[in-house]
């Protein structure tokens, strides 16, 4: 009992140990804010990536295609049964995608993914990262009037219009000057005949034009022609005019109400982020609008590839906030993409794509199911199927790798707090020997003294820690606030949402993480304590009551 | 405490010095303590110091008995032995029919807690406690912890009979610092007597107090020496105190003058 009682009573008067756990108390705290917030961020990250690379996907390898995709769509329902979500296929081609900005031509490599605007968002967080409030409900790849973000400014069909008004008005000032220019100026051929009166006959040159030139046999026209109405004249003369069709105004294309293929670019690639400086604080610079044209090549499927050019209308933003993708992805509808590429079979009348990707239920067993796909589907077929772990298994290996390293670095930061302990808990049984001999003269066991220390040195570890798994959560839940003070008062950026995936710094606290760190923690107090307790318990009485 | 009132029962221990017996002893007087050729040498460095000679010591139920000697004669020696503090180099200790020699050291540490009180010259309080924890500390030794939460009123009672008989009932929740040396030594007393042992050992109780103090502590312990049926063994300097003891064993080097 006296244990208790003389480790209680130590507790609350030896002001020194309780110093000394205050290194376990910031080993403690640390170790639980780093582990949030690494949980936080890779929770997030997982999030985001699972969310972008649905749960499996059954690819071709390289660039190559699946042919007759409906029948793998049916037969990948057939395999997954119950278990499955959603389904859709998907064309994936790097293309280089070329646009004006300020004059200058810009040129992007992009993964150009064809997609089926209707059922990829059930596979994939596709409408969430759209900038358009209209395509996140309902995607679609025609530009729109409205529902764009306010920030972009100008964009969606009266953006274009302006646009297509502005350029047409330059042309028209270009025809003009050009006009004024060849009356101002004879044309070259009039300066050389003009030339050539005065000069030499040597120069190389034309003779002059004859003074009336005939365009059109006037008088033939009339001649072979039934005259009718004064029309006649407006008449096509070529027989084979005929066979055209009749052409209206509609017919011709017209960027004031006409829009080609759409395409949604990564915001990568159509923004630029301009960093605070002195000239202004941080924004985005657009280097092109829901409403631009772009151009992009790309290669032909099948055999002997080569490169086609499409004319595509910017018709949204794909913004995930993670970058790799945002700086690559393009998206356009699966349909035309198989078109220009030559991916549709015109004899059956099948298309191909280069993968397809397919969502299991939320409680599907995702290795399961690859493993019954790849049964199907071998790899020597080939198929690559995967899941999204498997995907991206070096990244998420790589992050556990650091959290581990980090927690042992951590706990070697408590392990230091625990030689602390000990060399405080030495000085405390020197202080306390006399103690040590008037219990002993009581007739406390040597047994009884050595847990009188290592109560102490439980309780001590059991306040650092409770204090410090305090610490650590106030400190996490209230982590973007502190970001904040530090930043004030520092005038550093300590969390800049710019570079990360997130706007606030995401956590996460596991209770097991905090169990474990907790005991992990008291434990090395314990054993911290342990060598003191054993030389306390064999001090002999007499040799301690000496010790005046 | 009855089964220690049975350990205590009347004996007669086997004297291994049979040729030279104690001289005092009457016949069949039970013996409360017996040393038997006691021999101990402190090692300073290579020095062998011998503080102890031989020496022969038995002391009936009931005694009170003062050891006197000059400073360095073994006197504290010998009570530190007497008390199981320590282990003699030769000879043998009795206390009541335990041969401490023979014994555990867990089962001489519980000997030390039920049977035994001790009393030092510096007292020796736990200045973390006050004076009430101080005289039930004894209990909390040999209580585990549900024992002790048990028969903690009974304790407190005990602590409080004792502090009051000694004359501190108004310095229960003191802790010693706030206590003047004569209260402290009184509470060193009434903590001794706490496990209501048959045997109390004091070494120079008064030697760190004035005349004053030093009679009132001695006055209780006298008062309670009556009440508890204790055998005393004290070691003294002040004649006075000699007086009062039963009979003195007077130490010269190590040996029983």
């Amino acid at each position: 009992m006296y244990r208790f009682l003389l480790a209680w009573r130590y507790l609350r008067t030896r002001f020194i140990a309780v110093a000394s756990i205050v290194s376990v108390t910031l080993g403690v705290a640390t170790l639980i804010v780093v582990n949030a917030v690494m949980a936080g961020f890779v929770d997030q990250m997982h999030d985001r990536l699972h969310g972008i690379l649905s749960d499996i996907e059954v690819a071709s390898p390289g660039l190559g295609e699946i042919p007759e995709v409906n029948w793998h769509l049916n037969k990948i329902r057939e395999i997954a049964g119950e278990d499955l979500e959603a389904v859709t296929a998907v064309v994936r081609v790097p293309a280089l995608l070329q646009f004006n900005y300020g004059g200058r031509p810009m040129t992007h490599q992009v993964m150009l993914i064809g997609i089926d605007d209707q059922t990829f968002g059930t596979v994939t967080d596709f409408q969430p990262y759209l900038t358009n409030t209209l395509n996140q409900e309902n995607p679609s790849f025609e530009l729109r009037s409205e529902g764009y973000d306010p920030e972009i400014g100008d964009a969606g069909w009266e953006y274009r219009k302006k646009q297509a008004l502005l350029d047409r008005n330059y042309q028209l000032q270009i025809q003009q000057l050009q006009e004024e220019r060849r009356q101002q100026y004879p044309t070259p051929m009039n300066q050389v005949a003009v030339a050539s009166d005065d000069e030499d006959s040597n120069s190389r040159t034309l003779p002059p034009l004859p003074d009336e030139v005939p365009l059109l046999p006037e008088e033939g026209i009339d001649e072979s022609l039934p005259t009718s109405a004064g029309t006649a004249s407006l008449q096509p003369t070529d027989p084979s005019t005929k066979h055209r069709p009749a052409v209206s105004a509609e017919d011709i294309f017209n960027p004031e109400f006409d829009q080609y293929a759409g395409i949604i670019l990564g915001k990568g690639i159509s923004h630029r982020m301009i960093p605070k400086s002195q000239h202004g604080p941080a924004h985005d610079l657009y280097l092109l609008r829901p409403g631009d044209d772009v151009h992009i090549t790309l290669p032909t499927a099948g055999n002997n590839p080569s490169p086609i050019m499409e004319n595509c209308t910017v018709v949204d933003f794909y913004s995930s906030n993670m970058h790799e993708y945002d700086s690559s992805f393009a998206f356009m509808p699966i349909s035309h993409l198989q078109k220009i590429r030559g991916m549709i079979d015109p004899y059956r009348n099948t298309a191909s794509a280069s993968a397809i990707q397919i969502k299991l239920k939320p409680d599907a067993d995702l290795n399961a199911m690859r493993d019954r796909l790849i049964a199907f589907f071998p790899a020597d077929m080939p198929y690559v199927i995967q899941t999204w772990q498997d995907t991206q298994r070096p990244l998420l290996n790589a992050v556990n790798l650091e959290l581990t390293i980090l927690n042992i670095l951590l706990f070697l930061i408590i392990g230091v707090a625990g030689f602390g302990i000990l060399a405080t808990f030495f000085m405390i049984v020197v202080e306390k020997t006399r103690d040590i001999g008037i219990l002993k003269s009581l007739g406390a066991t040597g047994r009884g003294v050595m847990t009188i220390f290592l109560g102490y040195g439980l309780s001590l570890g059991t306040v650092g820690t409770g204090v410090g798994i305090l610490l650590g959560l106030i400190f996490v839940w209230n982590i973007n606030e502190i970001a904040d003070v530090i930043q004030k008062i520092t005038g550093t950026e300590i969390y800049d949402p710019m570079i990360y995936f997130f706007d606030k710094i995401p956590t996460i606290v596991s209770p097991w993480m905090v169990c474990w760190v907790a005991i992990g923690a008291i434990t090395i107090a314990v054993l911290a304590s342990v060598l003191p307790a054993i030389r306390a318990a064999r001090l002999h009485p007499v040799e301690a009551l000496r010790y005046e | 405490m009855s089964s220690s009132a049975e350990k205590l029962a009347p004996s007669t221990p086997v004297i291994h010095n049979a040729e030279n017996p104690p001289i005092h002893l009457k016949v069949n007087q039970p013996i409360a303590l017996m040393a038997n050729n006691i021999h101990k040498t402190y090692r300073t460095g290579n020095v062998e110091v011998p503080v102890l000679r031989g020496v022969d010591v038995a002391i009936a139920e009931g005694e009170f008995v003062a050891i006197i000697g000059s400073s360095g004669s073994g006197k504290s020696t010998l009570l530190h032995l007497l008390g199981t503090l320590d282990h003699p180099d030769e000879g043998e200790i009795f206390i009541g029919q335990h041969c401490v020699n023979l014994m555990k050291s867990t089962a001489r540490d519980r000997l030390r807690n039920q049977e035994i009180g001790l009393i030092f010259q510096f007292y020796h309080l736990l200045p973390e406690l006050t004076a009430l924890e101080n005289v039930m500390i004894p209990q909390m030794i040999s209580d585990g912890l549900f024992t002790y939460i048990k028969n903690r009123g009974r304790y407190k009672r005990r602590a409080k009979e004792l502090l009051e008989k000694v004359g501190l009932g108004h310095r229960f929740q003191h802790r010693p610092n706030q206590m003047s040396g004569g209260e402290m030594q009184r509470t060193a007393i009434a903590r001794a007597l706490m496990a209501r042992p048959s045997l109390l050992l004091a070494d120079e109780p008064t030697g760190n107090l004035d005349r004053k103090n030093g009679d009132e502590v001695m006055k209780a312990l006298m008062d309670l020496r009556n009440e508890e049926d204790l055998t005393i063994v004290m070691v003294t300097h002040d004649d006075s105190i000699a007086t009062q003891a039963d009979r003195t064993i007077n130490l010269i080097e190590g040996k029983v003058a």
